[in-house]
């Protein structure tokens, strides 16, 4: 099911190198349901190191459900789901190493409102990885610094604008380091003006080979960085490619539906 | 072209006008806040006809008709006559029994050092940004008991026969001294419990999800001064004779448990309204579930519920009088045990007992409510989005 990840593309993008033996994410047979309610259908994806990956579909199609199985804010019932070489099952050790190298940015950003700029991006390196408070705090100004508001660095949460606030929201899942990281519609609750500024650092974090997987409809973006396009509905993966085949030659009447309202 | 006067220009500086009477002075503040509209008017002077009808008795009560002083010693009789006001020499005679009860006066240092060691702790726990903050909160809450205990029981530091202390049974405690020694541990105690407990009210685990609701809905649903009359009579029934523990602590502990459960259903309501995002966006970055509660969840949640939570130190405060009524001498116990001493016998100087005790409880639950409205506007970190 997977994709030929060598394919062709890679060499307009040069920056941007796809591992070929190594494998970032692999979900096999996996299945999920609420209750009675069957969310997720016998999802296969196999995610190379370095790949940059785009969800898209309809509300409600179970995007989000798939990447929060990825670093178990939901639990799976069926298939396997193996992180990084760790295979995701109850064992909470388990969880706890895969959510050390995957990082997660939210729609609605959830940065912690009780602590400033600077606490937010340090509170995990000091309690989880046990990193000495300025070490933590250097190390965060790095990647305030990259993201473009060093100078906000004292400032609470609240005070920020929407934009700002989610590449924050970035920059406090690279203080971890990880070696993925799960976008889920990072730009949907932001004002149009802003979506420009997250979506920058999401591009400049892509070409440094970050492996991501990103639900968005911001298709511009998936032109620009995805080498791959993964359309789901209904709980089920319908149809994967690259990105100019995926939108000028889509193979599922669902699919052609779906783009045809979505690029209008 | 020029030196020729215009007629429409004027030489010298008009006079400025007056302020339109409208806006300014104190004739205009009334018209505008008091007196803008007919019923406004009537209700202006209706409301300063009750605080003149109230104001004149009480000052006459409290100041004008009150006796002051005492210079004979005759105590009671002093306030024995007609259209007598506040009896205040009696407060100044009993002020000693008010905050210590009957502890013995050789000793009183011993409960002024309890004090003064309690406030020096107190000051930079209670102080925003303040130094020694850690080393201050270790003291107070984990050697501070230890202390205060000894100072006011006395007996042998340690056992070693080095310092010793008479002893004192907390049958002598009283006063204002007993009233601040029970809500403290109250508060101190309920606070963590009632943390607990929330946490526990939620928890995944059956066994202690339907404890703590078994827990908190027991002590909710009993009476505060029936917990009291079960701690000091029935509690003895149950247990060996001899392993017979004191009343004064048996009375903390039942308050101890009854603050706890009000006070879980408190942080309840603030862990309910904290949204499933902080818990995600905090796992997802690795943080254990104890890690979470306690760096992301209890932080907001308490901040949240800081009038839900020092309204229950105040009520707990306050219903500590309570425990009068199992015999233990707290302020308002002493405040009526002096009242009916016979040597008093006067109109007034019972009531005015009560006025001071009521004043002494309204003094320290007004300065509870200040210094929650203080933390709030300190913590407020900008508004949500
Ligand atoms: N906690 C939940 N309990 C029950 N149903 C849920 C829950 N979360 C999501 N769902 C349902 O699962 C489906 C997929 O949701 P989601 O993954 O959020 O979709 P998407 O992100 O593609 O819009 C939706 O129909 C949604 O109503
Ligand atoms: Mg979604």
């Amino acid at each position: 099911m997977s994709v030929d990840t060598d394919n062709g593309l890679e060499t307009d993008r040069p920056k941007m190198t796809v591992s070929s033996t190594e494998v970032a994410v692999e979900i096999v047979g996996m299945n999920k349901w609420y209750g009675d309610f069957h969310v997720l259908r016998d999802i296969d994806l196999k995610v190379m190191s370095g790949e940059r990956i785009v969800i898209a579909g309809p509300s409600g199609s179970g995007k989000s459900t798939l990447i929060r199985c990825i670093n178990r804010l939901e639990e799976h019932q069926d298939g396997q789901i193996v992180v990084d070489g760790i295979e995701l099952t109850s064992d909470l050790k388990r969880i706890d190493e895969v959510r050390r190298e995957v990082g997660m940015v939210f729609q609605h950003f959830n940065l912690f409102p009780h602590l400033t700029i600077l606490q937010n991006l340090t509170l995990a390196p000091i309690w989880v990885r046990g990193t000495p408070k300025a070490e933590a705090e250097a190390e965060a100004m790095k990647y305030l610094e990259r993201v473009k508001i060093p100078e906000q660095a004292n400032k609470f949460p609240g005070q920020l604008s929407g934009g700002q606030q989610q590449r924050v929201a970035i920059a406090r899942s690279l203080c971890m380091n990880p070696k993925i990281m799960l976008f889920d519609e990072p730009t949907s609750a932001l004002d149009p003006e802003m979506i420009k500024e997250v979506l920058d650092v999401m591009v400049g974090l892509a070409e440094e080979g970050m492996t991501m997987l990103c639900v968005t409809h911001e298709m511009g973006f998936a032109r620009q960085v995805a080498n791959r396009v993964i359309f789901m509905d209904q709980g089920q993966i319908i149809e994967q490619n690259e990105p100019e085949e995926f939108f000028s030659n889509p193979q599922h009447e669902r699919t052609k539906l779906f783009l045809s309202q979505i690029l209008h | 072209m020029s030196s020729s006067q215009s007629g429409y220009v004027r030489s010298t500086m008009a006079e400025a006008l007056p302020p339109p009477r409208s806006t300014t002075g104190v004739g205009a503040w009334m018209r505008a806040n008091l007196f803008s509209t007919p019923v406004n008017s009537v209700l202006t002077i209706a409301g300063a006809a009750l605080v003149i009808w109230l104001a004149v008795p009480l000052w006459n009560f409290l100041v004008a008709d009150a006796v002051w002083s005492d210079p004979e010693g005759i105590r009671g009789e002093a306030c024995r006559f007609d259209g007598v006001g506040a009896c205040w020499i009696f407060i100044q005679a009993r002020i000693k029994f008010f905050i210590y009860g009957f502890y013995p006066n050789a000793e009183l240092w011993r409960v002024n050092l309890m004090f003064a060691i309690g406030v020096v702790l107190l000051i930079p726990l209670l102080t925003p940004k303040a130094p020694f903050v850690r080393t201050a909160a270790v003291l107070f809450f984990i050697v501070y008991p230890f202390v205060a205990y000894f100072l006011m029981a006395g007996g042998d530091l340690l056992g070693l026969g080095v310092v010793e202390l008479r002893r004192v049974p907390t049958a002598e405690w009283g006063g204002l001294t007993l009233t601040l020694i029970i809500s403290l541990i109250g508060i101190i105690v309920s606070m963590p419990v009632g943390i607990l407990l929330a946490l526990g009210r939620r928890s995944e685990l059956p066994i202690v999800k339907t404890f703590c609701i078994a827990f908190i809905e027991l002590w909710r649903a009993v009476p505060l001064i029936t917990v009291l009359f079960m701690a000091s009579v029935m509690f003895p029934l149950f247990t060996p004779q001899g392993a017979d523990p004191d009343v004064l602590l048996r009375a903390i502990i039942g308050i101890c448990l009854f603050e706890s459960a009000y006070m879980a259903e408190v942080v309840r309501g603030g862990l309910q309204a904290m949204p499933r995002g902080q818990y995600e966006a905090s796992q997802a970055l690795g943080l254990s579930k104890v890690k979470t509660l306690g760096l992301v969840i209890l932080p907001q949640a308490l901040k949240h519920v800081i009038p839900g939570i020092v309204n229950t130190f105040i009520a707990l405060f306050k219903d500590t009088s309570l425990v009068s009524i199992i015999g233990i001498f707290d302020l308002l116990n002493t405040v009526r045990a002096a009242g009916s001493d016979m040597a008093w016998r006067s109109p007034t100087h019972a009531v005015t007992g009560y006025i001071f005790a009521g004043f002494v409880f309204w003094i320290f639950c007004f300065a509870m409510s200040r210094y929650s409205i203080f933390m709030e506007n300190r913590l407020h970190t900008g508004h949500k989005r």
